[in-house]
C-alpha cells in the first residue's frame, strides 16, 4: 500500500472482475486488498503501520511449515476439529426431499466456527509480540471465544460490548470474566455492535503498540477479510472432502448465514470454483425486510464505507449507518465483508432474507427431527436450505437426487432463553422470562 | 504539495498569519452543535478572536476518531436532525462573514454517498477551502484527487506518529494547503501535555516536504499552542473550544479563542 498519488491504488474495476469469472479464473485465495470494486482500506493513517505489520506477519506465518503445523495441532486436538459432517434425515423431509447434510462447527470448542479464527489471531499475535488482544462482540460469542484463546496463549483480554448488550448477556459478561478477560460496556453511539467496534478501534489507536485487535468477522480494513477467511477455510475444505466420501459427488447447493459473513465465506471458499455448486447466503430479514427492521445488507444496502472497507452498507441519504435488527444479536450488524459484495455482484453467490419469524420455525423443526439445537443465527441457515430444498426440487422424480450442505455455524446453546420466550415455553414471572425478551439470549 | 500558495485558501490563511509573526490558530466545530446558526456564529467568533482556519466537522454516526467531548456533540447534532447539506449552508455562512480560510472535517462516507463530485463541487461554490479527511488516506484518494483538482480545493491528510517514511512522503505529496501532523497515538481530546511525538512526526513531514504543517490532539491551551509554534506552522484546538461551546456559549467561546491566540506570537 505505498502508492503514489499519481498512481492511486487500483481500486477494483468491477468489470474486468466479472470478465476474469466468466473466463473462469479461480476465486479461490483472493488476497485483497480488493475484492472486486469492494475492500480496501478506509482508515486513519495512524492504523497503517499497524494492518501493514498484520499484513506482512500473515503472508510469513503462510509460508510457514511451523505455523501452519501449530494452527492444525489446535485445530485438531483443542477445537476438536475436523468437525463431522452429519446427514440430517428427519429435517431433509421438509425440504422438498432433498438430501440435506449439516456441518457440525457447533461441535467445535466454545460451541462455533468463530473458534477457527481466534486461535489463528491470537497466534499472529502472539509472533508480532503483542501481549494484549482487544476484540468486540454483540452478543458474546466471539468475545468468549477470543478471551479463550486469550487465556490458552497466556494474552490479556479486552472485549467490548455494547452497554444494552452486557446488560441482557450477563451470563456471556460472566464466562468472559472467567476465563480471565475484562469486559468494557460501551455507552457510545447506538450502543451496539458496530459501536463497539468504534471503540476497540480507539483503544487500538492508543494501544497498538502492544495491542491487536482480534477482529470477529471477514470485514474490516486489508488484510482482515482474507485473513480471517483463511482460517476458516478448514471449514469449507472439510465439507467437501466429507460430502464426496459420503455421497460420492459434489452438492448443489452450499447454505450459509451471514451476519459480517464468517462462516459463509470459510464453508463457501471450498466450492468456490466448483462452479456447479450453488451458494446460498442468507442474511437477517428481521422483523421483514419492508419493516425497515432487519440486516439485511446486500439485499437492500448500497455500497459504502464502514470500519475500514467498501462493501455494501446499511445506511442513510445521508451516509450515516443505519442500525440494524435481528433476533439473532451474530448477525445484527449493518455491514458485511466485502468479498461477500464481490461474490454477490460477480453473480458467484447469492443473498436472500430469512425472517425471524422463519429462521424460529427452522430452529424448532431441527431441535424436533434431530435432536440438535441449533444457534438462531444458524437457524437463517437452516430455513434458507429448506427453502432452496422445495426450489431445486421441484417437478423432480428423484427428490433425493438433490443434495445440500449446510453450515451449522453455531450450538444454540446459548439461544434458549430467547427460544423459549419466542414459543412461550417460560412460565410467567420467572427470572428467565425477563431476560429472554428481544433477541437476549443466555 | 502544491506550491502555489495563492491556489490553496488554508495554506494563504496560514501565510498570512506567518508573514504577520504568528503561528497559525486552525479551530474545529462540529456542524450543526448546538444548531447551524449557532454554529456559523461560533465560527466567526473564532475568526474574529485570532483563529486563521476553521475546520468545520461533519457529524457522523461512527466517528472512530473521535473521544467522548466530540461524539456527544455529534450524537446531540444528529438527534437533532442535522443533515449532510446543512454544512454547505454554514461554510457559505461563514465565509460570507469573514476571511478565515473555511475547511470541512469529515469521514469519508457521507462524501462518497452524495458522490465525491457534487459534494467537492457545492462545496467549492460555498466557498470551502477543502476537505480533512481522517478516515481517508491517499492510497484509496483516487476520485478525491480528480475532483479536488476540478474545484480547487485543499486535500488534508493526516500523518501519525506510525506513519514509515514511505508513507510520509507518499501523503505529504498528496496533501495541498497544510498536512494535518496528529501529535500522539489516539483520539481526539483535550490533554495535559502535547505529546513529544509531535515534534518529530512535523520534522519527519518537513524533511518529505512539506511547507505547512498544523499539529492536531490533545490541544488545549496557549501553552501548547506556543510550544507547537516552535517546530509547526500551526496549531489546532477542536475539544476545547467544543466544550466551551457547549458549557458556555458563543462569547466564551469566542474569550477562549482569543486566549489561545496569546500562543501564537512566533519567537
Amino acid at each position: 500500500m505505498t502508492q503514489s498519488p499519481d498512481t492511486p491504488a487500483e481500486s477494483g474495476n468491477p468489470q474486468e472482475a466479472v470478465d476474469a469469472f466468466l473466463a473462469g479464473s479461480s476465486l479461490r485465495h483472493a488476497p485483497g486488498p480488493y475484492f472486486g470494486a469492494f475492500g480496501g482500506r478506509w482508515m486513519p493513517e495512524s492504523l497503517i503501520a499497524a494492518l501493514d505489520e498484520l499484513e506482512d506477519t500473515f503472508e510469513k506465518a503462510k509460508a510457514d511449515p511451523e505455523f501452519i503445523a501449530q494452527v492444525a495441532e489446535l485445530n485438531k486436538n483443542y477445537s476438536g476439529r475436523p468437525s463431522l459432517l452429519t446427514e440430517a434425515k428427519r429435517f431433509s423431509q421438509h425440504a422438498g426431499g432433498a438430501r440435506i447434510f449439516l456441518k457440525r462447527e457447533d461441535l467445535n470448542h466454545t460451541g462455533s466456527h468463530k473458534i477457527n479464527n481466534v486461535l489463528g489471531q491470537a497466534l499472529l499475535a502472539q509472533r508480532m509480540g503483542k501481549t494484549r488482544i482487544i476484540a468486540e462482540t454483540g452478543a458474546g460469542q466471539h468475545g468468549v471465544a477470543s478471551a479463550t484463546a486469550a487465556a490458552l496463549l497466556g494474552l490479556e483480554c479486552v472485549v467490548y460490548m455494547g452497554a444494552e448488550d452486557t446488560r441482557r448477556q450477563a451470563l456471556n459478561v460472566a464466562r468472559m470474566e472467567l476465563l480471565g478477560a475484562t469486559v468494557v460496556p460501551v455507552t457510545a453511539g447506538s450502543q451496539t455492535l458496530k459501536d463497539a467496534i468504534n471503540e476497540a478501534l480507539r483503544d487500538w489507536v492508543a494501544n497498538v503498540h502492544n495491542t491487536h485487535y482480534l477482529l470477529g468477522t471477514a470485514a474490516g480494513a486489508h488484510p482482515f477479510p482474507a485473513l480471517v477467511r483463511y482460517f476458516h477455510e478448514v471449514i469449507g475444505e472439510e465439507a467437501r472432502a466429507q460430502i464426496l466420501d459420503q455421497t460420492g459427488r459434489l452438492p448443489d447447493a452450499v447454505c450459509a448465514c451471514i451476519g459480517g459473513g464468517s462462516n459463509a465465506i470459510g464453508i463457501f471458499h471450498g466450492f468456490l470454483d466448483d462452479r456447479q455448486v450453488a451458494l446460498y447466503g442468507f442474511e437477517a430479514g428481521g422483523d421483514g425486510v419492508d419493516t425497515g427492521r432487519h440486516a439485511a445488507t446486500i439485499t437492500l444496502g448500497r455500497p459504502g464505507v464502514l470500519h475500514g472497507a467498501r462493501s455494501y452498507l446499511m445506511q442513510d441519504e445521508d451516509g450515516q449507518t443505519i442500525e440494524s435488527h435481528s433476533i439473532s444479536a451474530g448477525l445484527d450488524y449493518p455491514g458485511v465483508g466485502p468479498e461477500h459484495s464481490y461474490l454477490a455482484d460477480i453473480g458467484r453467490a447469492s443473498y436472500e432474507p430469512v425472517t425471524d419469524t422463519e429462521a424460529m420455525d427452522a430452529f424448532r423443526l431441527l431441535c424436533r427431527t434431530e435432536g440438535i439445537i441449533p444457534a438462531i443465527e444458524s437457524s437463517h441457515a437452516l430455513a434458507g436450505a429448506l427453502r432452496v430444498g422445495k426450489r431445486l426440487t421441484e417437478g423432480k422424480d428423484n427428490p433425493q437426487d438433490v443434495i445440500i450442505v449446510v453450515n451449522l455455524s453455531g450450538r444454540g446453546d446459548k439461544d434458549v432463553a430467547t427460544a423459549a420466550e419466542w414459543f412461550g415455553l417460560l412460565p410467567q414471572e420467572s427470572p428467565e422470562a425477563g431476560i429472554g425478551s428481544e433477541g437476549e439470549q443466555l | 504539495m502544491n506550491n502555489t500558495a495563492t491556489a490553496s485558501k488554508s495554506a494563504a490563511a496560514i501565510d498570512r498569519a506567518l508573514a504577520a509573526g504568528r503561528t497559525a490558530l486552525v479551530g474545529y466545530l462540529p456542524a450543526g452543535y448546538p444548531d447551524v446558526q449557532t454554529t456559523i456564529d461560533a465560527a466567526v467568533a473564532l475568526a474574529e478572536n485570532g483563529t486563521d482556519v476553521i475546520e468545520i466537522g461533519i457529524p457522523y454516526s461512527d466517528p472512530v476518531m473521535d473521544g467522548a467531548v466530540i461524539q456527544a456533540a455529534t450524537v446531540q447534532a444528529l438527534k437533532d436532525g442535522f443533515r449532510v447539506s446543512q454544512v454547505f449552508e454554514i461554510v457559505a455562512g461563514i465565509t460570507a462573514r469573514c476571511d478565515a480560510a473555511v475547511l470541512v472535517m469529515t469521514y469519508w462516507n457521507p462524501v462518497m454517498r452524495m458522490g465525491v463530485d457534487e459534494f467537492s463541487r457545492r462545496l467549492a461554490e460555498a466557498g470551502g477551502a477543502g476537505l480533512i479527511t481522517p478516515d481517508l488516506i491517499p492510497d484509496e484518494a483516487a476520485e478525491w484527487f480528480e475532483a479536488s483538482d476540478k474545484y480547487g480545493l485543499d486535500r488534508v491528510f493526516l500523518v501519525a506518529p506510525s506513519s514509515s517514511p514511505e508513507r510520509m512522503a507518499m501523503t505529504v505529496k498528496a496533501s495541498r494547503g497544510f498536512v494535518y501532523a496528529v501529535s500522539i497515538m489516539g483520539v481526539t481530546g483535550a490533554r495535559e501535555n502535547v505529546s513529544s511525538a509531535a515534534e518529530q512526526v512535523v520534522k519527519a513531514a518537513h524533511e518529505a516536504g512539506a511547507e505547512r504543517v498544523c499539529v492536531g490532539l490533545g490541544v488545549s491551551s496557549a501553552e501548547h499552542v506556543r510550544e507547537i509554534g516552535a517546530y509547526a506552522e500551526g496549531a489546532i484546538v477542536g475539544t476545547a473550544l467544543v466544550a466551551e461551546l457547549g458549557h458556555s456559549g458563543v462569547q466564551a467561546l469566542g474569550a477562549l479563542a482569543a486566549r489561545l491566540s496569546e500562543g501564537t506570537a512566533r519567537a
